[in-house]
């Protein structure tokens, strides 16, 4: 295994399909000082292109602390997370920022738009972080990624005027914006009625078919988890039973 | 960068209202400081101008700055002397008008000779000590506004009669004599001359008003009793700030002691250098005061925006990025209430110098403001540095938020 500098460089090498993305050997989370409160518990876990992992599982189970640490918000206090077969525990706090501003995308059961702006604003924040595009291509790309998700009407509305379907298709909309390898979400659907959770879903699965990318989505519903493509039940932190 | 300062604006706009209040809070501190430091210099401008248009910008005296070898030195080989004697009469400045001519050769100023020396002035049974200057009225014109300052009549006056003298007002008061009267002057050395007050001088400088009298050169030297003697030399210069400079070159020159009008002031310059020290502490004071306003509502918004922050962390913004953020908040409201400081302080000055004063004690009858562009950038100094501090604080606080416990929490 080679060493990289930057996460750049590591990340920009072409993988075969293959290739793991994120991958999660032997990771464990606690958190407390005096009373350790175990979060997660040696978790092996590949997170591969073109696949659609569902994470369910009780109530405090773990779950959102498992995808807090496949997108390297949260650093795991023993094992190890690899990007692309690079390691990261030991990367500083900006090149793990760099790592989530490119590789991953997050969606979460709350919005987290930036309320003062436009849903297209919204979506063209990390490509403006990211600087790749020029200003024309970044407009481009953030009204496409609205229509295509049925937004084509609200883009100039801040979420504030937006109805919680549409919120959620505009966080999706910029989880995607730079087109990120891997997609986590944590509870997706868990604010929509049953229409607009369907929506969302469709809007996944046609992703992971169409483009390849990795999506590991967090749910209760046993429904839609069943379309996935992979399915990891967590009980207690551990994975109880992984199934294909 | 943009996107940063684009978030950065949508706060503080979003925060309007406290942004104002913030703002007009460095505003106010910029602007009294302005105010304040235009005041402090203007008097003290004014102050100094004052004393300098009274005075000769050098006073070159007899004396000489290190006591002059003794002729016994020459004669015997000792280390030191004890009961010699200081001569009674003062030496005088050797060939007086050869070094005025030596002077003038490359001064850019005027050069008059003078005679210095202490008399009692009794007028009606009263009397006070004065000092009592012996002048060449044709000269003196060009190295003091004496001939400015005369009250009821003219510096030729002198010419009028033998043993004419001016008087101070302050000093003609306090004796109660007037133009037209006749008073006896007292030397040190017992010779007393009748003279006549023809005209009286206003400086509007109390210690000079009742201590100063002037006469002929030839009316001094004899109250002096030695005749033809020019004891000082009284040179205005065209460039008072080089003064210090050209006494020396004058001192090198004549070997005589020439000191400049810094040098006589020592003291009151000094102690404007503390009037400024508290001055420049005082106008710090009032910015730091003012940027608590900024503080405040930087913490307010850091608060506020805890939420936006996870989620700009989780997306990929480093710390650094975030802490840009709000110290760039922070930093415009500095510069925003900066600029209307600026235009505040301007107007107060404006303000200020227009209110007049009619004071028994003051010739000043509007406030000295001086007007300089440094006091801007001093005070915007201090402001931005301010802001910068208060909203470095809070900015630090804000990058550091755990993404991950915001996020938990609202979900
Ligand atoms: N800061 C914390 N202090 C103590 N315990 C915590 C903290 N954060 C999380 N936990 C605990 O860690 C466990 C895992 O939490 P996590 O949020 O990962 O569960 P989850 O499976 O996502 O639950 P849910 O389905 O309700 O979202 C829970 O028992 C939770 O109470
Ligand atoms: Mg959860």
């Amino acid at each position: 295994m080679e060493r990289a500098d930057t996460p750049d460089m590591a990340l920009s090498r072409t993988s075969a399909s293959a290739d793991p993305l994120i991958t999660l050997r032997g990771v464990t989370k606690t958190i407390g000082d005096g009373v350790l409160t175990t979060l997660v518990r040696d978790i092996d876990l590949e997170v591969r292109r073109g696949e659609f992992i569902a994470i369910t599982g009780p109530s405090g189970s773990g779950k959102s602390s498992l995808l807090y640490l496949l997108g390297l918000l949260d650093v795991p206090t023993s094992g190890e997370v690899f990007v692309r077969q690079v390691p990261v525990n030991a990367l500083g706090e900006q090149a793990r920022a760099a790592i989530r501003l490119s590789v991953i995308g997050f969606v979460f059961q709350f919005h987290f738009l930036l309320p003062e702006f436009t849903a297209f604003a919204n979506v063209k924040l990390p490509m403006r972080a990211l600087g790749r595009l020029d200003d024309a291509a970044m407009d481009a790309r953030a009204g496409a990624l609205l229509a295509s998700l049925g937004l084509e009407d609200h883009m100039h509305k801040t979420p504030g005027r937006l109805s919680g379907g549409q919120r959620q298709r505009v966080a999706i909309a910029r989880a995607l914006a730079n087109e990120p390898h891997v997609i986590l979400a944590d509870e997706p659907t868990g604010n929509l009625d049953s229409q607009s959770s369907e929506q969302v879903l469709g809007i996944f699965r046609k992703l992971v078919d169409e483009t390849g990318r990795a999506l590991v989505m967090v749910t209760h519903d046993l429904d839609l988890a069943a379309r996935a493509d992979r399915q990891i039940r967590i009980v207690d932190g551990q994975i109880v039973e992984p199934s294909a | 960068m943009k996107l940063i300062l684009d978030i950065a604006v949508t706060h503080i706009v979003s925060r309007l209202r406290q942004t104002l209040v913030g703002l007009l809070g460095v505003a106010m501190g910029v602007g009294f400081s302005v105010m304040m430091a235009a005041l402090m210099e203007g008097s003290q401008r004014d102050f100094v101008s004052q004393l300098v248009d009274n005075m000769p910008h050098i006073t070159m005296t007899d004396e000489r700055r290190n006591p002059p070898r003794q002729p016994a030195e020459d004669t015997f080989d000792v280390v030191q002397f004890s009961g010699l004697r200081t001569p009674e009469t003062r030496p005088g400045i050797k060939n007086p008008y050869a070094i005025i001519a030596e002077l003038e050769a490359w001064l850019t100023g005027a050069v008059a000779p003078s005679v210095q020396s202490r008399a009692v002035i009794r007028f009606a049974g009263r009397d006070t000590a004065a000092n009592v200057t012996g002048i060449d009225p044709r000269r003196e014109r060009d190295v003091s506004k004496l001939a400015t300052q005369i009250r009821g009549g003219t510096l030729d006056a002198l010419y009028k009669s033998s043993n004419a003298i001016i008087l101070g007002d302050k000093l003609a008061a306090k004796i109660g004599a007037r133009i037209g009267n006749t008073i006896s002057v007292a030397s040190g050395r017992g010779d007393v001359l009748t003279c006549t007050v023809v005209a009286l001088f206003h400086s509007g400088i109390s210690q000079s008003d009742e201590t100063q009298s002037y006469t002929l050169l030839k009316t001094a030297q004899i109250l002096a009793g030695q005749t033809g003697i020019i004891n000082a030399m009284r040179i205005r210069v065209t460039s008072i700030l080089e003064a210090m400079a050209i006494a020396r070159r004058i001192e090198a020159q004549t070997g005589y002691k020439a000191v400049s009008w810094q040098e006589a002031n020592e003291d009151l310059l000094s102690a404007f250098e503390i009037r400024n020290f508290i001055m420049y502490t005082v106008v710090g004071a009032i910015l730091l005061v003012a940027s608590f306003g900024t503080y405040n509502i930087i913490s307010t918004i850091t608060h506020e925006k805890t939420r936006d922050i996870a989620i700009l962390k989780s997306l990929g913004f480093t710390e650094k990025a975030v802490r840009r953020i709000f110290l760039i908040e922070a930093l415009l409201i500095g510069a925003a209430g900066t600029v209307i400081g600026w235009a505040l302080g301007y107007v107060l000055c404006i303000a200020l110098g227009t209110i007049s004063f009619k004071s028994p004690f003051m010739d000043a009858t509007h406030l000295p403001i001086h007007y300089t562009a440094s006091h801007y950038a001093i005070a915007a100094l201090v402001a931005l540095s301010a802001s910068a501090v208060a909203g470095y604080l809070p900015a630090r606080k804000a990058a550091r938020v755990h993404p991950v416990e915001i996020i938990r929490g609202a979900s």
